[in-house]
């Protein structure tokens, strides 16, 4: 047993080398199936990561007016921070206003002379707020339009906003179901293109094949060496799926960070190196394996 | 030993033309350490002979009998036990074209499940046999069409099968070796060990003065001992 164990990877080994062109080939096709994979499985992530980076950054604004004491627009803000669709209610004073504006556009003169041509702080007292849900801000501005608040706002900035909002977080999804989708397709098609090439090898060794059925070969004995041979290929795939990514990650990740800050490509990958290294493992060698035993079948009826 | 009954094949025709007869009705029974040559033109049906004792296909009629079993009712998972007592030569060799003129020798012993030892020293004594010592770590691509016929009466030899069926193994030899081969397997049918020897090659047969079954057109017309090559 262990003596046929150790023939069966000898010759699976043999195989591979001597037919070195074929097996770069298979490599390379279980290579593309796998990567597609791996980049499905971070595209998940980076789109998750847009889609909440995104939501973060939509709020609506209530702008007090003139008038309103700072008393007044802390009590509006604890009225509004017990409504149970509220994430997080952040006071702007004017001042504050005044100072990210200034800090904002200290680069732009003509801001600035227009703002010393005004004199005085021509910011309102704002409350910043967002909601858990992209649909509650509706909700939200309604009751901040209740007339108990009418001398006290100026106005809430919500409709202006909506459209820009809505669209946004409708592209995303969309576009996050359309590279999910696009994805999937992709992976069929390279598992297909994969086992027909394994298909096509082994159909190159059909010949062989009833040979040694001819000459007394149990169909383990066979079978063996073909499915190590897939496992061998799975098995390089996956390792060079790993390396590739990971320096492409590792290049690319500033330039991603750039665009999206606090998000880092590389760490994402790093982070689930394993796992990542895994599926590609598995993923290889089961796609090795079994298109083997699958093409190898009909050939074993001699 | 071996029992070839009634046995028919015919070939399905290209569509509109007759089957093709290759076998008709041949009966014969070779006994154990016989030495049989069967003889016939091209076409005759030697070659389809020994498939159908290999099981490599079907007869269309009859039956075929090793030790007493029905080689055609025998279970495919069961097929290897009768192929490894049987050492072919085949017409086309079939040797293993990714291996070495060793590695197809030893392919076999592998396959009975041989250890290393006897491996190594029974693959180095048959190659011994058949003069390809040197040739031995050679791809089979880079053989002669007569070493590789020697490749593959080494690989028919070296489990010690209790039949050897040879299909031409002298085809492509020069008449000093072929010489050689057929003292060769005279010898090892002298040892106890049963052959069938498939040939064209009538100086042979005449020199052998053993059993001849003659074939011409899939019918046995002759079966004598000590025959001579008559068609």
């Amino acid at each position: 047993m262990l003596t046929t164990l150790k023939r069966v990877l000898k010759s699976a080994w043999l195989n591979f080398t001597r037919d070195g062109e074929l097996s770069l080939a298979t490599i390379f096709i279980i290579l593309v199936a796998i990567a597609l994979a791996t980049s499905l499985f971070l595209l998940k992530d980076i789109s998750q990561f847009l889609i909440s980076s995104l939501r973060e950054k939509a709020d609506i604004s209530v702008y007090f007016k003139e008038a309103t004491r700072e008393e007044e627009i802390l009590d509006v803000k604890e009225e509004i921070s017990k409504l149970p669709e509220i994430r997080e209610v952040k006071y702007i004073s004017k001042d504050q206003a005044l100072e990210s504006f200034t800090e904002k556009h200290s680069q732009d003169p003509v801001l600035m002379e227009s703002l010393e041509e005004v004199g005085e702080n021509p910011f309102l007292a704002a409350l910043n707020i967002k909601a858990w849900e992209i649909n509650q801000y509706g909700v939200i501005s309604r009751f901040l339009e209740h007339p108990s608040f009418e001398n006290l706002i100026e106005k809430v900035d919500y409709y202006q906003r909506k459209p820009v909002i809505e669209k946004i977080f409708s592209l995303t999804s969309m576009a996050n179901k359309a590279g999910i989708l696009l994805s999937a397709i992709l992976v069929v098609v390279a598992v297909l293109v994969t086992f027909n090439t394994i298909r096509l090898a082994i159909y190159n060794s059909r010949e062989e094949i009833k040979i040694q059925k001819l000459v007394g070969a149990g169909n383990w004995f066979i079978r063996g060496p073909f499915l190590v041979q897939g496992l061998i290929s799975g098995f390089f795939a996956a390792l060079i799926c790993l390396l590739i990514f990971s320096t492409i990650s590792w290049f690319i990740s500033p330039r991603i960070e750039f665009f999206f800050p606090g998000f880092n490509l590389f760490s994402l990958f790093a982070k689930n190196l394993w796992t990542l290294f895994l599926i590609q493992l598995i993923g290889g060698i089961l796609l090795g394996i079994i298109s083997s035993a699958l093409a190898i079948r009909r050939y074993l009826r001699v | 030993m071996i029992k070839f009954e009634n046995i028919t094949k015919t070939y399905p025709g290209r569509k509109g033309n007759p089957p093709i007869v290759a076998l008709e009705n041949v009966s014969f029974e070779v006994k154990e350490k016989e030495f049989v040559s069967i003889v016939g033109r091209s076409g005759a049906g030697k070659t389809t002979l020994l498939k159908l004792l290999l099981a490599e296909e079907k007869p269309t009629q009859g039956q075929i009998f090793f030790d007493g079993v029905d080689v055609h009712k025998i279970k495919s998972a069961k097929l290897p036990k009768l192929r490894r007592k049987i050492g072919a030569v085949f017409q086309d060799y079939k040797l293993l074209s990714q291996k070495t003129a060793y590695e197809n020798i030893a392919y076999v012993m592998e396959v009975i499940g041989a250890s290393d030892e006897e491996i190594a020293r029974d693959a180095a004594a048959v190659l011994e046999i058949v003069g390809l010592t040197d040739r031995a770590n050679n791809f089979l691509a880079e053989l002669s069409g007569g070493e590789r016929q020697r490749v593959a009466i080494a690989r028919a030899l070296i489990h010690r099968p209790q039949v050897i069926l040879a299909d031409e193994p002298t085809g492509n030899l020069d008449p000093y070796h072929a010489l050689d081969i057929i003292r060769l397997l005279l010898k090892i049918q002298e040892m106890g060990t049963t052959v069938i020897l498939a040939t064209h090659n009538k100086e042979i047969i005449n020199l052998l003065a053993k059993r001849v079954i003659s074939l011409d057109k899939g019918k046995v017309i002759r079966d004598e001992e000590k025959g001579r090559f008559i068609l």
